[in-house]
């Protein structure tokens, strides 16, 4: 047994979370008063008038042309636009609906700090992945490569140690898994988890593509990996024989966290994928996640300065049209302008259709009347993020603030801290509180979403959050709302290698897809990847590049 | 009459007292000791034998069993009741400490061990004795039973062990004062023992309440000497204390200098650097509040500027004003060539855009993630380019003795980051053997001689600083990054093995 400090001797003589505990019993009469706030969310209104009301009919001198249109300015969008602009292929616009660009990787900033809205690391890319090392390297992030000609994070921008925590029996502990209590059969099973995922991360097909990477499609497409695909990670692991409740636990989070789903309605394939694709080889040694204040919104920031004159914002798509004009076959898009409350309306020879593929339905006119039968496979999670603003940091037993801040047995995933990346380590903060609604009917799971408003949202986090740190409403100044109502599609069993995203994937009619959703697992890398192969398709289809 | 019962709940809650006294000493003596199998078995062993003792004791007690009942009740409340409050306080004292803690235990055990015969005798004409027996021992066992499910639960982690033990004397002074009202009948007059009653009772409160105070009261215990100023800034806490013939500076209880020798401390870290840069005209300290770097370096007429980067506008302003501290550092303050900027120094090197010819980094150890990043590739890189071309860098870099990977951890981590770096060590008593990094961009010499004036560095002594015994030589590390803050563990193993 290791001898205490005498520090330590006196913190447990003083009971210290006591003192804690007792200071926050005296704020009932402030338990009542929430912070003020606001309820942000991606424009719930749109997809109602979508089906109610018929696409506007703007006058003949409205009408824009272009080569090409890109729908929607998420990570998938504007990586087309990249991927456009470094071929020197200028004659595009790209409609979005928000008033800003970024979808789900986007960010805000107040008085405070950036702070993510959605999506909030990647994995640092292995040279494989030619686009992300191309991004990374324009944006400065990369230090050059190693030895074995991977590029290299800059320091500064891998995420800062100490990165993850744990609150469980009222203390704070390093990392995500529960390793306080831990009998000898969790560690054997822990360590049998670890060694099974990296033999997975291991493998190789015959053409020598490594089973699991990222994206999806550097990888294999091997049919008796793909077996993994038709069951849930919940069989996967008890197949395996784990039983332990606190590896079940850990997956559990890992699931929830990266595809807003409960084992039960994961893919294995898409489990096993989560770990086994930020391993180095089949070796323990994990890729470091890249992170900024604002997360992914900091590479939304640098994507959308490029394409700044290209983009317009405030436009939902209500109509895409292909058509044919003087023998020649073009597309028609019509979009409602949220701002001017007209109607705007473009020609162009091709369309990368970057949102969405359930709104595909609504949009592309002649599957209106008769969609094809993919548009039905794609499901998509809810999600709730919280933006904390608080005037100090929270005192706290056990291990220092970091980076990830999960409470066991919340349904959140608990917090991120916008000022971690930036090594201030002192006075005010923003904490990202994120809360992932994994009903099994995707649908009830919106229902529940929207029904609940931000004052209860806010309520929600508030409670959540004052376990680990019960002073948080004396420390929260403001307390912002966003409803993510098709936050990420769900990789639940057979879809990631089922028919329906292959066939969706297929360009329609002068019509090409982007989406992430595409992939069936919702990342940044995938979003690129998805975006950058569509404009590829249609540089082709111009003899460009 | 149907006293009985109640008597019975008093046996557990005596029984539950006792155990909970019995679970602070044990668990105070493992935390203090480390080895808390021998420490546990002997404080149990020897709670059960005083237990024994007092049994035995008992049948001394003849006259007046009921009122003995009450007294004795009440100092085991006071005893009981202020045993960890009081092993708290000389706890600092290490030589009273055991003592104190068995002897505590001791006559704890002796108390309790009087109360359950004198209660069966209390109670022996109510009941058949194989009742009796029966409901007392059951009680017994149940009052233990709740107390050690309770202790480890909720009591330790949530009252802390001062407060427990104060919380259960209160409980068995109430014990006391209620058995004064079922007891009545035995008893010819109460008033008088209601009055201690209320006492004890009044007493434990206040220690409860008071709890809190205990902390600074403590504080003056960990500190050797006199405390003459004490502040909470918003960084940190800032002791100064006076004795033996000089003052100390703590910051969070961490020793930072003591007046008496930290002139070789500073000595070592500032003129090396000084002396073999050809050009000392743009200075800076990193860390350094306390202005005794500055003293050291604005000896050299050559200096222009000096810039201080230190977090704690706290600790400069003291520097600058509190007497004793700005006699020491020479009034460096006021001299019209420094300039203080009060940041996070990494976050002032993010943003700085000027350039030194020398950088003295004197930062705290690496004992916490905020202070470790400033031991990073990461910040080494930061300050590499704000350095002059044939600038020259020197970083207190811990005991290449008692904490010697720590000290390699920063030599490496400098390595890495594009550094020539020279390790080197000097003796400063309040710490022990101390290191240092001399470093700059390019290969260099090391320095001859130090042209301003110092007390112990002349030539020969000079050089010796460069040479490191065999117990400090180079060990293996990994290099401290951002991402890992390997250093923080490493110092924090090294700690624990000598503190
Ligand atoms: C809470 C949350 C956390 C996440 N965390 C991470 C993370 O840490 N790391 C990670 O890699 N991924 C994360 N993700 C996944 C993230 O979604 C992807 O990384 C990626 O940003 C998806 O980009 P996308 O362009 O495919 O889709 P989206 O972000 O959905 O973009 C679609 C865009 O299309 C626009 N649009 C939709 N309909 C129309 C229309 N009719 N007309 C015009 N425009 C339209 C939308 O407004 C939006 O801007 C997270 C997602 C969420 C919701």
């Amino acid at each position: 047994m290791t001898r205490m400090t005498r520090r330590e001797i006196l913190r447990l003589f003083l009971g210290a979370p006591a003192l804690a505990a007792l200071g926050g019993c005296g704020t009932s009469k402030q338990e009542r008063d929430l912070p003020p706030g606001s309820l942000a969310g991606a424009s719930l209104d749109f997809g109602h008038r979508l089906r109610t009301e018929a696409p506007p009919e703007p006058p003949s001198e409205a009408w824009q042309s272009a080569g090409v249109v890109i729908v929607g300015g998420g990570v998938a969008g504007l990586s087309a636009a990249w991927r456009l602009l470094r071929a020197g292929y200028r004659d595009f616009f790209l409609l979005e609906l928000e008033s800003e660009a970024g979808g789900t990787a986007r960010g805000g900033r107040n008085a405070v700090t950036a702070y993510p809205w959605g999506a909030h690391y990647i994995c640092a890319p292995s040279a494989r992945n030619r686009p992300l090392t191309d991004l990374l390297g324009e944006m400065g992030i990369l230090d050059g490569t190693d030895e074995r000609g991977e590029p290299v994070v800059g320091e500064q921008f891998v995420v800062r140690d100490p990165d993850e925590r744990l609150f469980h029996m009222g203390r704070w502990e390093e990392g995500l898994y529960q390793r306080a209590g831990a009998s000898e059969e969790d560690l054997r099973q822990l360590a049998a988890f670890e060694a099974l995922i990296g033999k997975y991360a291991g493998m190789r097909d015959g053409q020598g593509r490594r089973a699991f990477e990222i994206p999806l499609s550097l990888g294999s497409d091997d049919a008796i990996l793909a077996e993994l695909d038709r069951m849930s990670m919940a069989e996967f692991l008890s197949r395996n024989g784990f039983t332990s409740e606190r590896l079940c636990r850990f997956v559990r989070y890992a699931c929830r966290d990266d595809y807003g789903a409960e084992l039960e309605q994961t893919s294995a394939w898409a489990g096993v994928f989560y770990y086994a694709s930020r391993l180095v080889r089949s070796s323990s040694e994990s890729r470091p996640l890249v992170t900024w204040p604002q997360g992914n919104g900091r590479i939304v920031e640098y994507l959308t300065s490029l394409a700044r004159e290209k983009i317009r914002t405030g436009l939902a798509v209500a109509d895409v049209n292909p058509v044919e004009r003087n023998g020649k076959a073009e597309v028609e898009i019509r979009a409602f302008d949220r701002v001017n409350e007209c109607g705007a309306a473009y020609r162009a020879k091709c369309v990368i259709f970057a949102a969405p593929q359930f709104l595909a339905r609504y949009v592309i006119r002649p599957w209106r009347s008769d969609p094809p039968s993919h548009v039905g496979a794609f499901e998509y999670g809810a999600w709730m993020v919280a933006n904390l603003t608080l005037k100090d940091r929270p005192a706290e037993p056990g291990y220092p603030l970091c980076w990830d801040n999960v409470i066991y047995d919340s349904p959140s995933l608990g917090y991120v801290v916008a000022t971690h990346q930036a090594g201030r380590e002192r006075g005010p903060t923003v904490f990202t509180y994120y809360y992932p609604l994994c009903d099994s009917d995707p649908k009830q799971a919106r229902a529940r979403l929207l029904a609940t408003d931000r004052d209860a949202w806010a309520e929600t986090a508030l409670a959540d959050l004052a376990r680990p740190h019960p002073e948080i409403r004396s420390l929260c100044e403001r307390l912002d709302v966003m409803r993510w109502g098709h936050a990420m599609v769900r990789p639940k069993p057979g879809f990631l290698w089922g028919q329906a995203r292959r066939q969706a994937a297929a360009p329609f009619r002068g019509i090409h897809f982007a989406h992430s959703d595409l992939s069936g697992v919702a990342l940044f890398e995938e979003a690129q990847y998805q975006g950058v192969r569509a404009a590829d398709e249609v540089l082709k289809v111009f003899g460009v590049g | 009459m149907n006293r009985a019962p109640v008597l019975f709940l008093n046996v557990a809650v005596v029984a539950a007292c006792g155990l909970v006294y019995e679970l602070l000493a044990g668990t105070l003596a493992s935390y203090v000791m480390g080895d808390s199998v021998t420490q546990f078995s002997l404080i149990i062993g020897l709670y059960l034998s005083a237990l024994g003792v007092g049994s035995w004791l008992s049948k001394y007690l003849e006259q007046g069993l009921a009122r003995r009942f009450i007294e004795i009740e009440l100092a085991v409340a006071l005893l009981g009741g202020f045993s960890a409050p009081i092993l708290f306080l000389i706890f600092a004292h290490m030589r009273h400490f055991y003592p104190a803690l068995y002897g505590m235990v001791f006559a704890i055990g002796v108390l309790v061990g009087l109360e359950i015969p004198i209660l069966m005798r209390l109670l022996k004409d109510s009941f058949e004795f194989k009742d009796l027996v029966a409901r007392v021992l059951t009680f017994d066992y149940l009052g233990a039973l709740a107390a050690s499910i309770l202790f480890p639960i909720l009591l330790v982690p949530y009252l802390g062990l001062v407060r427990t033990s104060l919380a259960f004397g209160l409980l068995n002074g109430l014990v006391g004062l209620w058995a004064t009202f079922i007891l009545r009948p035995q008893l010819a007059r109460v008033a008088g023992l209601r009055v201690r009653c209320a006492l004890v009772l009044v007493l434990l409160a206040a220690g409860f309440a008071g709890a809190g105070y205990l902390t600074s009261l403590a504080e003056d215990n960990l500190y050797n000497d006199e405390i003459v100023y004490a502040k909470n800034t918003h960084y940190q806490r800032i002791v100064v204390t006076r004795g033996g013939g000089g003052f100390q500076l703590y910051l969070n209880g961490h020793l930072q200098f003591n007046s008496i020798d930290e002139y070789r401390y500073h000595e070592a870290l500032v003129h090396p650097a000084m002396a073999s840069c050809a050009t000392p005209r743009r200075v800076a300290v990193l860390g350094g509040g306390d202005g005794l770097a500055l003293r050291e370096i604005l000896k050299y007429t050559q200096v222009e500027q000096v810039t201080l980067v230190d977090l704690d506008p706290g600790m400069t302003e003291l520097s600058s004003s509190f007497p004793p501290l700005a006699v020491l550092n020479a009034h460096s303050f006021d001299d019209p060539r420094v300039r203080v900027v009060n940041r996070d120094a990494m976050l002032w090197l993010e943003e700085c855009n000027e350039s030194f010819d020398v950088v003295l980094v004197d930062f705290p150890d690496p004992s916490n993630f905020s202070l470790g990043k400033l031991y990073t590739t990461r910040f080494y890189r930061l300050l590499k380019a704000r350095l002059a071309p044939g600038g020259r860098v020197a970083v207190q870099s811990t005991s290449p003795l008692f904490a010697r990977k720590s000290f390699w951890c920063i030599n490496r981590t400098m390595g890495k980051a594009g550094f020539h770096v020279k390790p080197y060590q000097t003796a400063v008593p309040s710490f022990g053997v101390w290191g240092f990094s001399l470093a700059s961009q390019t290969e260099f010499e090391l320095p001859h001689t130090i042209s301003a004036e110092v007390r112990s560095l002349d030539t020969p002594s000079l050089a010796a600083l460069f040479v490191l015994n065999a117990d400090m030589g180079p060990v293996e590390v990994e290099i401290n990054r951002l991402d890992n803050q390997v250093l923080v563990r490493y110092y924090d193993d090294e700690l624990r093995r000598w503190d």
